[in-house]
């Protein structure tokens, strides 16, 4: 069943125009993430899909129903909100419960609910404290709490951990995670983390300036991003692009990148073979440049050795990031972190030619 | 962190702003010490002078006994009209300016900018603007020499100030706590009182105190639309300075003075950190 | 979608049972609005007629104008209103700018001394004029105390004096006010960057350097601040002149807002009182337009910065 359709709806500020033709479909128990640069109109989609906001034009569906004239708290969603959004007045207690005492829940049945959201979320001990009397990371789950204790066709998540530390995020990351297989509900989760978004989503929508580039599962983004912009947003390092050109040998057709003495050749895929004889952008991810003791399986021309200058080299512990200079260009490579190369030395490294992607330099869309 | 070391730079500095404040300090000093002097020791001497019998009868014939034009009470009555227009007008006026400051600050509604824009206006349009169009409203209504004709006109003028307090200070909550409250299901009123409301003393007292002072020191409209018993006291004092006596009253008529301005004094007094918070509010408009 | 009318019920049902809510918001919203708007067209439209003692119809243009124009009355005014306008807003600014920094150099006792500074803005003109008018009366105020120490010459009576008269409101008014400048420019002082004055302090400079180049420059949009709200409060002066010196001595005195008192509630010429009103509220607007284009001009600038 889909739990939330938002079909062509747009969304203008004044004259700006904030949303453009927005198109999603989400089924039951789905974990969607919306990433996306921040001012990109992330928040102004959930907003509208909580009914906080209305679009300028579009339709929203929740669970079947159309929604459009339908108040936030008849929507059936709950919502946790970047800067949690807690009652300062309230204590954590009527801080969850504000939403049954609303809707004149009796209240054996709110404590009942208090009571296991709170051991959910171990905040049991701090129940009758005020917002202002908790940590950032209680806060957080309090905000949780509040969503959590209705059970509501829809969660929505407006970057909850964008003000945690690093630490503490990754450790909620890893909660929320829990919590969505546990209970199965379904959710839409905004992020501009791509780290977040590929952890947690079971898909993934990639905004930009109020359109949405590409809609998938997290391993389609990653590995066959739509467009330059997904292909350059998700991934740290992002990917490297260098401009290339294609060309028919006899082994099929490949990608020419650098020239002059630096000269590399990439076999590339069969599709994008009415681009020979054409500039275009090849693709390649940092880890797809490696050591050239790295084995990237046995297909022919899976690993092309390369050659090229070291011109920065930055160890990070667990790998070390090595800027490359290929031609005119830069790539950045993640190699071992025992080998040592030396700036300035044009060293060898093995390529994995199975993920390359190309795209039209024109228009930054995928080619294949 | 205060500095402790005492340079001649520094006393200089201490001898100036202390010299500065005790200037300052002469007119009240001199009112006081007038309240309890007799009126011949006045004019025998001059208002500026210690009290040689301390005349505390004074305060009790300005406050009851004092002739102000043919009528012989005292400024009591006069005090009296003066609370009866200030304290419901300020409550009128804090209240609803704080329901709209809450509705144009946190609420999208049409026309909401427009109208907002139109009430700031009122900051800065002179009474003298609005005094014949008053006058005619209070007359058609029969509130003309009334005070619930000065409480109507100070409750609806009050509103410019009390709506633009409020709103600037409810501009600051957050528009997610609202959004959080909605979809909790809580209404304009709940989320007003249960959100907003217990964020709001500190705005509240500045308004309060702010729309007391004005509406207590107000003169203009008492003195044109009251006369007589009716008056407001800033009205009263002026009729009393006026009054003419063999001997001129200046002791009882400092004592009136000081009673006059002792709710406003009193208020500062007590609220003074909120009543320069309204100051400093009223200026950045 | 079409809207069918089952759809369009909730919405009718909507607006019915959020009434309290609409009347909530619109009724003091209209109300502080409406009579602003209605009132200052009333009395514009009242100023082109030739009403007297009862609003009249009739269009008589411009006439109360050039009428209200000519009054000695108003021209007395309006002149004293240049004079004591100017003289005002610049003493005053002084002094609260005065204060502010002596107040500013970690004084022992500033709470108590801002709280001396400021009582008069508490009090009522009223008050503070009548106190002021005893003071500054040559029977009993300051020349009288001199006088009986035996400097028998010692003359201090402006406030009778046709051609000084005006210089004790300007005296009572930046007493009164100063005060409040000192307040703003206070705030102004101690919101400067505190690590804009290590630096400067860095590179040398003196305390009055770093007044004079480093802090005091952060301060001149306060300035603008205080002089249009002090300007304002010039421009609608009223109780203080009726306690201090009722306009007088004879009319030398006068100021706008007593002109127009004049007009609608002495003489009962209420389309000269309308016209000599709406002539107040031009010099307002002469202040404030200008005004609201800086702060326009400036709310742009830091939207883009
Ligand atoms: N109430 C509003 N009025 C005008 N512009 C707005 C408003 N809310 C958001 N915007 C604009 O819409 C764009 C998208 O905002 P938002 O949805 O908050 O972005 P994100 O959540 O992706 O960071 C931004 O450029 C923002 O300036
Ligand atoms: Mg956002």
């Amino acid at each position: 069943m889909s739990a939330l359709t938002v079909r062509d709806v747009t969304k203008q500020f004044g004259s700006a125009e904030v949303l453009t033709g927005i198109n999603l479909d989400i089924a039951s128990g789905e974990f969607t993430v919306l990433v996306g640069p921040s001012g990109c109109g992330k928040s102004t989609l959930l907003n509208i899909i909580a009914g906080l906001e209305r679009q300028t034009t579009g339709t929203i569906e929740i669970g079947g129903r159309v929604v459009n004239d339908v108040p936030p708290k008849d929507r059936d969603i709950a919502m946790v909100f970047q800067s949690y959004a807690l009652y300062p007045s309230m204590t954590v207690r009527q801080n969850i419960t504000f939403g049954m005492e609303c809707r004149n829940v009796p209240r054996a049945q709110r404590n009942e609910a208090v009571a296991r959201v709170a051991k959910l979320l171990q905040i049991e001990a701090m129940l009758d404290r005020k917002p202002a009397q908790l940590s950032g990371g209680q806060r957080q789950r309090v905000a949780m709490g509040r969503a959590l204790v209705r059970d509501p066709l829809l969660f929505l998540f407006d970057e909850p951990l964008s003000n945690l530390d690093a630490q503490l995020r990754t450790e909620m990351r890893m909660e929320i995670k829990q919590l969505h297989q546990r209970l199965g509900s379904t959710i839409v989760y905004v992020t501009h983390d791509q780290i977040e978004a590929m952890t947690l989503a079971t898909r993934i929508a990639v905004m930009r300036q109020g359109v949405v580039l590409q809609f998938d599962d997290p391993e389609t983004v990653y590995n066959r991003p739509a467009n330059l912009f997904v292909a350059r947003f998700m991934g740290a390092p992002p990917m490297n692009t260098l401009s290339a050109r294609l060309e028919a040998t006899s082994d099929g057709t490949v990608a020419v990148i650098g020239g002059g003495e630096t000269v590399i050749r990439f076999p590339v895929p069969a599709a994008a073979a009415s681009w020979i004889g054409r500039q275009v952008v090849l693709g390649i991810r940092p880890e797809c440049i490696a050591e050239p003791t790295r084995y990237f399986g046995d297909a022919p021309g899976a690993t092309v050795m390369i050659a090229a200058l070291v011109e920065v080299i930055e160890p990070t512990g667990a790998e070390t990031i090595v800027v490359l200079r290929i031609g005119d260009e830069r790539a950045l490579a993640r190699v071992s972190p025992d080998l040592h190369y030396r700036l300035g030395e044009t060293a060898r490294f093995a390529a994995d030619t199975r993920k390359i992607n190309l795209f039209d330099p024109e228009t930054g869309d995928r080619i294949a | 962190m205060r500095d402790t070391t005492f340079t001649p730079g520094r006393i200089l500095i201490y001898l100036a702003v202390w010299s500065l404040a005790a200037a300052w300090l002469v007119p009240l000093a001199v009112v006081m010490l007038n309240s309890v002097r007799t009126a011949e020791e006045i004019v025998q001497t001059s208002m500026i002078g210690w009290p040689e019998h301390w005349a505390w009868d004074n305060y009790r014939t300005a406050w009851a006994d004092f002739c102000v034009a043919q009528t012989c009470a005292g400024i009591r009555p006069y005090m009296l009209n003066s609370a009866l227009v200030s304290i419901p007008a300020t409550i009128i006026s804090t209240v609803f300016g704080a329901v709209a400051g809450y509705a144009v600050s946190l609420w999208r509604f049409p026309g909401d900018r427009w109208i907002y824009g139109v009430v700031t206006l009122g900051l800065f349009l002179p009474q003298q603007m609005r005094l014949l169009p008053w006058t005619i409203v209070l007359r058609d209504v029969g509130l003309i020499n009334t005070l619930t004709g000065l409480v109507l006109i100070h409750s609806i003028q009050g509103l410019s100030f009390t709506t633009l307090f409020c709103r600037n200070y409810y501009i600051a909550i957050p528009r997610e706590l609202i959004g959080a409250a909605r979809i909790d299901g809580a209404g304009f009123f709940r989320i007003f009182r249960r959100i907003v409301l217990p964020l709001s003393p500190p705005i509240l007292i500045v308004t309060v105190i702010w729309q007391f002072t004005h509406i207590w020191n107000e003169f203009l409209y008492g003195v044109t639309f009251t006369t007589g018993q009716q008056q407001p006291v800033t009205a009263a004092l002026i009729a009393l300075s006026a009054a003419v006596a063999d001997v001129p009253q200046h002791g009882v008529q400092s004592a009136a003075v000081m009673i006059a301005a002792l709710p406003t004094l009193l208020v500062y007094l007590l609220g003074g950190r909120y009543f320069v918070r309204g100051l400093t509010a009223g200026a950045v408009k | 979608m079409s809207e069918t009318a089952a759809a369009r019920r909730p919405k009718v049902f909507g607006l019915v049972r959020r009434l309290p809510e609409h009347l909530t918001i619109w009724l003091p919203l209209l109300l502080a609005a409406g009579h602003i708007v209605s009132f200052s067209l009333w009395t514009l439209w009242v100023s082109f007629t030739p009403s007297t003692l009862l609003p009249e119809f009739g269009w008589v243009g411009l006439h109360n104008y050039t009428a209200v124009l000519a009054t000695r009355n108003w021209r007395i005014a309006f002149d004293n209103l240049l004079l004591f306008g100017s003289a005002f807003v610049v003493l005053s600014l002084l002094t609260g700018l005065g204060l502010a920094i002596l107040l500013d150099q970690r004084i022992r006792g500033e709470n108590v001394l801002r709280s001396i500074f400021l009582y008069p803005m508490a009090v009522s003109f009223v008050v503070t004029g009548t106190v002021w008018s005893w003071l500054l009366n040559p029977g009993v105020g300051v020349q009288k105390f001199v006088n009986d120490f035996g400097w028998m010459s010692f003359r201090f009576d402006w406030l009778i004096n046709r051609d000084m008269a005006i210089w004790t409101i300007v005296m009572a008014a930046v007493w009164q006010s100063a005060g409040f400048g000192m307040a703003l420019f206070l705030a102004g002082l101690r919101s400067v960057d505190t690590d804009l004055i290590k630096a400067a302090q860095i590179d040398g400079a003196g305390p009055f350097r770093l007044y004079r180049r480093v802090i005091l420059p952060t301060l001149w949009p306060i300035t603008v601040t205080v002089v249009v709200i002090q300007l304002q409060f010039a421009i609608t002066t009223f109780d203080l002149v009726r306690a201090l010196t009722g306009g007088g001595p004879g009319i030398a005195t006068l100021l706008p807002a007593l002109v127009v008192y004049d007009f609608m509630f002495q003489r009962g010429l209420l389309g000269r009182g309308a016209a000599a009103a709406v002539l107040m509220l031009l010099t307002l607007l002469a202040v404030l337009l200008p005004y609201a284009a800086w702060r326009h001009v400036q709310a742009r600038q830091a939207a883009r910065a």
